[in-house]
């Protein structure tokens, strides 16, 4: 049990923190609106967590310009996707 | 947290998946409303194919320059007008789904589902200036159902399984050559008004 617990991940507690990561295990990568729109929450509060998420080296951030205009995208890194894997484990062997 | 929570949690993860890779916002009402466009088409079509001819007499399709046309104005008309109510509809459950119509995931859905179905257009239009009329339906069916099961995996799952049926619909016309005007219409007519009632019931469109 206390193996099992120290799988869970402190970072996946948050709802928000848990549905970025879950979009970006899924796909390649998505930018700062695709992320606003899934999620429904305000530009704040979704920056709060994507920084938090970058601090843990969970995602990177990918800055360029489309048309002139700056466009954010959001990458899972290996480690982050590695936590989530152990993250959703650990929450099966507990429902079990 | 107790259990319950963690259910919500996978729960949660699921959906995050799904509405970010999946086109969501596809209407089951749509289906109903191409599957009818399609069946109209496919009357008019025998129509034109089968006009002039002595009703007990072996029924031969007969091409002309002029028939060819009709049939080619037929076929737009009925793509045009299914497009449009797909359009439409799919808009409306967008804003209801509080989603973007025109988002990344519906660009990759058409995306995948326009490379087979271009290549099959592309060859049915070959085969059909080459007077092999006969090889339109069950290539326009083949090709649309490999389109749909290329899709799929962009859209609601159920694309899938629509996709194999036209596929088997699409050989069996092409070995029952003389009635692809049949199968056609079984195929998009009766199967999308089929999948559009389905999916309409299960996803409240």
């Amino acid at each position: 049990m206390k193996e099992i617990l120290k799988n869970l991940d402190k970072a996946f507690e948050n709802k928000i923190r848990l549905g970025i990561m879950s979009a970006l295990m899924v796909n390649d990568f998505l930018d700062f609106n695709s992320l606003k729109e899934l999620l429904q929450v305000t530009d704040g509060n979704l920056a709060s967590h994507l920084k938090s998420l970058e601090n843990s080296e969970y995602i990177i951030v990918q800055k360029e310009f489309q048309n002139r205009k700056p466009n954010t995208k959001y990458l899972a890194t290996s480690v982050g996707k590695l936590a989530f894997t152990k993250h959703i484990k650990a929450i099966e062997l507990l429902l079990k | 947290m107790n259990n319950q929570a963690y259910l919500e949690d996978l729960k949660m993860i699921k959906e995050m998946m799904s509405r970010s890779t999946r086109f969501i916002s596809l209407s089951g009402l749509s289906g109903v409303f191409a599957g009818s466009f399609a069946l109209i088409g496919a009357f008019l079509a025998y129509k034109t194919v089968y006009s002039n001819q002595d009703y007990l007499q072996f029924r031969k399709a007969v091409i002309t320059s002029e028939t060819l046309t009709t049939l080619l104005v037929i076929a737009t008309g009925t793509l045009v007008l299914s497009l449009v109510a797909g359009i439409l509809l799919s808009r409306r459950k967008a804003k209801k789904n509080m989603v973007k119509p025109w988002n990344s995931q519906a660009k990759r859905m058409l995306i995948n589902l326009f490379i087979p179905l271009f290549a099959g257009g592309i060859l049915s239009l070959i085969f059909l200036f080459k007077g092999y009329i006969g090889m339109v339906a069950p290539l326009t069916l083949i090709f649309y159902g490999l389109g749909l099961v290329n899709a799929s995996k962009y859209t609601l799952t159920e694309i899938r399984s629509l996709g194999i049926a036209e596929i088997i619909l699409g050989l069996l016309a092409a070995h029952f050559i003389g009635y692809g005007l049949i199968f056609w219409a079984l195929g998009f007519g009766i199967l999308h008004i089929v999948y559009g009632i389905i999916m309409h019931l299960k996803y409240k469109s």
